[in-house]
This record gives C-alpha cells, sequence and structure tokens, in this order.
C-alpha cells in the first residue's frame, strides 16, 4: 500500500505549487502512471479520498492517465510485445522500457485570486 | 481574464509540472548515492518475498566473506529487529529500520539509519528491504544495485506475476536449490525462461546456504560490481 506514501507525495508538491501561487484552491490534478509503475490507479484514488479532507485539494478532481508499457529495442526502435522474451527478436539486443514506468505530477489547475 | 472584466472571481491558472511525484525521494536517494560512492562503498538493495530467504543470503555472505571483505546492513522489517539481530550475531555491523506499517524503505528512511551505523568503514552495504515483491521496487534508495531473491518453492511464475520488481532487479539469487529433488514440479529452466520474458537482461544465480552451492560465484558476482563502481568512480575523478 505504498499509494499512500506516493498520494502524500503528491498532495505535498500541490500544496507547494499552489502556495507558491498563492492559491485559494486546487481544481484538478493531473497525474500520468505507467502500467509498469507499480502503482495501482484504484488504490491511489482511494488514498485519495481519504488523504485530500482538509487540504488545498479538498475539491479537486484527480484526473489519472494510464500509460501502457511499450518495450523496444534500442538500436532499431522495434517493438516487443508484453509477454515475449524481452530481446530484439533481429539483432539481439536487450529491450528497452519506452514507456510505462511513469509516477507523473503532469498538470495542476489551481484558483488564483 | 477576470483582471479584465473585473468581476472579482479567481482565475483558474493550469500549472504544467511534469516532474516524478517521488522527485522529493529520488534527491534524498542521489544524495545516499553520492555518499556510498565517496567512501567506496558498494550499497546493495536486497528485496524478496517474506522467507525467500533475504537474512539467510546475508549471513551465509558473512560467513563465506570472512575478514576478505567488510560488511554492514541496514534491514527493514514491519514490526521487529530480528533480522538485524541475526545479523549483528554472524558478525555484520547492523542496524533495523521498523517500518511499522510502511510496506517498503525509502531513501529518507535509509539515510536516517545511515547516521546510527559505522558504514563508512565497509566495503558492501546491503539494504535488506523489507518482504515484500511489489512496494519496494518503486522506490530508490541510492544503491548501487538491485538484487531480488526468489526461492524455489514460490513457484515458476513469480517473476510473471511481479514484472516491475524483477525488470529492476540487476541479478535474482535463486534460493534454497537445495530443496529442488523434493520439488519435482519445479524446473529452473522455465524460472530462467519467465525472468527472459520480465528482465530485459536476465542474470539469474542458483544458490543454497545450505549445502553452499553457488556462494563462489555469489560472491564474484559481488566482486565484479564493486569493480565495476570503482573503475567508474576513478574515470569520474580524472574527468
Amino acid at each position: 500500500m505504498h499509494e499512500y506514501s506516493i498520494l502524500r507525495a503528491l498532495l505535498d508538491r500541490v500544496e507547494a505549487e499552489a502556495h507558491a501561487r498563492s492559491a485559494s484552491s486546487v481544481r484538478r490534478i493531473r497525474v500520468s502512471i505507467g502500467e509498469f509503475a507499480g502503482v495501482e490507479p484504484e488504490l491511489l484514488r482511494s488514498a485519495y479520498t481519504l488523504l485530500r479532507e482538509r487540504t488545498i485539494c479538498q475539491d479537486a478532481e484527480l484526473e489519472i492517465r494510464a500509460v501502457k508499457a511499450r518495450w523496444e529495442c534500442p538500436l532499431c526502435t522495434r517493438r516487443i510485445a508484453p509477454g515475449e522474451v524481452l530481446q530484439c527478436p533481429e539483432c539481439r539486443t536487450p529491450a528497452r522500457l519506452a514507456s510505462g514506468d511513469e509516477i507523473m505530477l503532469d498538470q495542476i489547475a489551481m484558483e488564483v485570486p | 481574464m477576470c483582471e479584465t472584466c473585473g468581476c472579482g472571481d479567481p482565475e483558474l491558472v493550469s500549472i504544467d509540472v511534469h516532474d516524478r511525484i517521488l522527485a522529493g525521494n529520488d534527491r534524498t536517494a542521489k544524495h545516499n548515492r553520492e555518499h556510498f560512492r565517496e567512501h567506496g562503498v558498494v550499497a546493495v538493495n536486497l528485496m524478496g518475498s517474506p522467507g525467500s530467504g533475504k537474512t539467510a543470503v546475508l549471513e551465509a555472505t558473512a560467513r563465506a566473506v570472512g575478514e576478505r571483505r567488510r560488511l554492514a546492513a541496514i534491514s527493514g522489517d514491519l514490526a521487529t529487529d530480528r533480522d538485524a539481530e541475526r545479523l549483528r550475531a554472524a558478525g555484520v555491523p547492523s542496524i533495523a529500520i521498523t517500518t511499522g506499517s510502511a510496506c517498503h524503505l525509502d531513501a529518507e528512511m535509509v539515510h536516517r539509519a545511515l547516521h546510527d551505523l559505522a558504514w563508512r568503514a565497509c566495503d558492501f552495504l546491503f539494504i535488506e528491504n523489507v518482504g515484500n515483491l511489489v512496494c519496494p521496487a518503486v522506490y530508490d534508495l541510492g544503491q548501487a544495485v538491485n538484487v531480488v531473491a526468489l526461492s524455489v518453492t514460490e513457484g515458476e511464475d513469480k517473476p510473471l506475476k511481479y514484472p516491475v520488481m524483477f525488470r529492476k532487479a540487476d541479478l535474482v539469487l535463486l534460493t534454497k536449490i537445495d530443496l529442488l529433488p523434493h520439488l519435482p514440479e519445479i524446473s529452473v529452466a522455465a524460472i530462467a525462461g519467465a525472468l527472459a520474458r520480465v528482465m530485459p537482461r536476465p542474470a539469474m544465480l542458483p544458490l543454497s546456504v545450505r549445502s553452499g552451492e553457488g556462494l563462489t560465484r555469489w560472491l564474484g558476482w559481488l566482486e565484479d560490481t564493486r569493480a565495476a563502481g570503482v573503475s567508474r568512480t576513478a574515470v569520474l575523478e580524472r574527468a
């Protein structure tokens, strides 16, 4: 249940950004969570419901963008399907995770007086 | 907008952040890593399920290494400091991090623990993470390498069920191989096959702390890691 500590880090960051701009409230938070990030979006959402109470994010919507895992050959960018051996079938180069390990805060929408 | 019309309503401002949510942890991990490099200490983040044999591997490592290398350990545990006690009994200076309900170690916990441990004089610092195949994979601690202990009794499909953990492993120690004669349904080749589907550079080392099989290769791997780290540092210092 590390989703709670990730959510805590998210709220701290959003609060700092809102404070720096003297925002009166936060309306929306956009995050990206990769399929291979080791973070369950649903658990993150329930942590948010619980922890946002009495914070500047109390009325803010949390938008979670799920990012699919994509493996590819770093040399020829050939795609390697999930579940396959993680090596380029052509040149045997170890595959690279091109996307899917994100735990990112993308955007905050806040009300500034 | 509202400044223009003068209605007095607050303005809605969108800020693009595009930063890792765990950026704070990453900064502390970087700080830990710099400490380790500066003192020539190889930090090994040892992860694995509860009961996969992490502490036993470290006890056996201490016995096999003898006086040749100095070891130290930080052990993460939910409720007890039993693992650290076992390691101290094996002659490894150790400190426990009791995480309470936290299912993983983070860089700040490790940093705090460093203040209470004579780690600078050691060659290898083992960070024995909380027994868990999910959460510890998410947090960088400042380690040089990730090692995952996977015991043969856990089944061939564990790598496929926990791809996030195994993707981050530099080495998988396949532990308790002395039990293989009692487990006809378990195939080491099948475990290696599963690892190749979750690790871009699959590296598996079968080990038994009971028979001692694989221990020499494990110590060799640690020495190779240390040599690679030392040469990297030397290159950086020359540059």
